[in-house]
């Protein structure tokens, strides 16, 4: 048994050692790619005289960053996004334990998340002006819709993929329904889950900046089309940027809590 | 056998509806197990052995006849017939301990006398060093001594064990099968063991229950009048060696009457 543990205790020093070879490599990479991609659109933007320049939308940027307007729009965006995401996965999480775990639950809602999920939540906006105005209702309802229409799909998934030998085996150890439910069925979905928050917040972030396109009086979507009006292309290039970045932030800080509430996965 | 059986198999059957042609995974199974005995079931791929012992578990239910274990018929399972799983079945979110005390929890065991039987059965199949990691962490036959500690721990009076060790390499199955049956003598169970490995079997169980296929059945019973503790002496011994022959040819020579294949 000591023997196991010094070799186990070598194997995992060796293999830490390789990943931390591989993760420098990979930083590298990663700083090569992303001054080479800015070099590239600097080039074309020489050649293409109507595209900004890096150091342009830069400056813009930090224009926009110093009035103070830009942190105004990032919070917009970010409190719409959030409060329709944080309802949409509120309510999916527990609608897809239903549908996993009640055979007519699912029978009942199923069709209605196929259908609704065929419809762009895009598409709905038309409909969500005319009812609920041009207030922030209409915009938090469409990212809120997006938002579930991800989740529950996946939530029911993890749920109706739970391995039945685990729940055979939390039977023969004497559990009941509601054990099986909280201890098994939970944990063992709870990677399907999180996969459907990151799609969830991808699809949320999508709609939102549509949804500010077409009727808002501030955020990052809002922004750009203003400056769509005066033909300010280095403040559509900030939004952009903006919106890039803040959406791989946020999808980064969510695959971190994935990590670390799910390592116990084996990954392969 | 004696009058009052641990458990009791009266004319089982087991059919499966395979687009409208009756498949009889069982045809008429009936056997009693006394108490403590070592009972090891083997037989081809197909023979209903996994089936057999999936209602003795009470995972699944018998078309007809019964099963009754300490007297009661079989309806569901429960935490007095422990199941060991081929494919281990540990919960991989939760630690050695954790698993192990899964059973525990669920019966509402507080927690201090929780850790401690937790914690004697950890030591007794020897991962005492390993109780706080994560299965991802063990090899197969570690994982499987996890299995095999959670079951113990809830204190059933039957073990039934589905071809554990058969995921494992030959070296860690050989040390396995000691172990199991080192904990066996420590702590005496009732344990039915399906295996498809005759030398296995034979090593194993006080009585080897040779299975038939088309339909299920029980086709030979050998008795292993080998002493226990089984050492390595006993298992390279001639006497091993011709009840591993008999149970070989009953085995794979299925197609003669049993009586004529010894």
């Amino acid at each position: 048994m000591t023997v196991m543990t010094q070799n186990t205790g070598a194997i995992a020093r060796r293999t830490a050692a390789r990943a931390r070879k591989r993760s420098n490599r990979n930083l590298v990479l990663t700083v090569v790619s992303l001054v080479g991609g800015i070099a590239i659109w600097w080039l074309i933007s020489l050649v293409a005289p109507q595209l900004p320049t890096p150091p342009a939308v830069a400056v813009r940027g930090w224009q926009l960053a110093a009035d103070g307007s830009l942190f105004q729009d990032v919070g917009a965006s970010l409190l719409r996004v959030l409060s329709g995401f944080v309802l949409g996965t509120a309510l999916a999480i527990p609608v897809g334990f239903l549908m996993g775990w009640y055979a007519t639950v699912r029978s009942l809602i199923e069709p209605w998340v196929q259908f609704f999920r065929m419809i762009p939540p895009l598409a709905i906006i038309p409909l969500a002006i005319v009812l609920l105005g041009i207030g922030e209702q209409p915009k938090i309802l469409v990212i809120f819709l997006a938002a579930f229409l991800s989740c529950v799909v996946s939530t029911f998934q993890g749920v109706v993929n739970v391995d039945k030998t685990l729940i055979n085996a939390a039977r023969v150890l004497g559990a009941g329904d509601g054990t099986i439910f909280a201890r098994i069925v939970v944990p063992a979905s709870f990677p399907f889950i999180l996969v459907g928050m990151r799609i969830g917040l991808g699809a949320s972030w999508a709609t939102l900046v549509a949804a500010e396109l077409i009727a808002a009086q501030n955020g990052i979507g809002h922004r750009m089309q203003q400056a769509q009006l005066y033909y300010d292309l280095p403040t559509i290039f900030v939004g952009l940027i903006v919106i890039g970045v803040l959406g791989l932030a946020m999808d980064r800080i969510l695959l971190a809590v994935e990590k670390k509430l799910t390592s116990w996965q084996e990954r392969r | 056998m004696s009058d009052n059986p641990t458990i009791r198999i009266e004319h089982v059957r087991k059919t499966f509806d395979l687009k409208g042609d009756e498949f009889v995974a069982l045809g008429d199974v009936s056997l009693d197990i006394a108490d403590n005995e070592f009972i090891t079931i083997v037989g081809p791929s197909g023979c209903g052995k996994s089936t057999l012992m999936n209602i003795l578990a009470g995972l699944e239910e018998p078309t007809g006849g019964r099963a009754l274990v300490n007297g009661d018929v079989v309806r569901g399972p429960s935490p007095d017939r422990g199941v060991i799983f081929q494919q281990y079945a540990l919960f991989p979110w939760l630690t050695v301990r954790k698993n192990v005390e899964f059973g525990l929890r669920t019966a509402g065991m507080p927690a201090a006398q929780r850790r401690e039987k937790a914690q004697h059965f950890i030591d007794l199949v020897g991962l005492t060093q390993f109780a706080d990691a994560l299965p991802k962490m063990l090899s197969g036959g570690m994982r499987q001594r996890c299995a095999i500690a959670r079951a113990y721990a809830v204190d059933p009076s039957i073990l039934l064990m589905d071809e554990p060790f058969g995921a494992l390499d030959a070296l860690t199955r050989v040390n396995l099968q000691e172990q199991l049956l080192d904990t066996w003598s420590k702590e005496k169970r009732t344990v039915v063991f399906i295996t498809h490995d005759v030398d296995e079997a034979v090593f194993l169980g006080n009585r080897v229950v040779v299975m038939a296929a088309r339909p299920g059945r029980i086709f030979d019973i050998v008795d292993i009048d080998l002493p226990y503790p089984r050492t390595e002496e006993v298992r390279l011994s001639p006497e091993f060696q011709s009840l591993r022959n008999r149970v070989w040819r009953s085995v794979y020579h299925q197609d003669r009457p049993a009586s004529i294949a010894h």
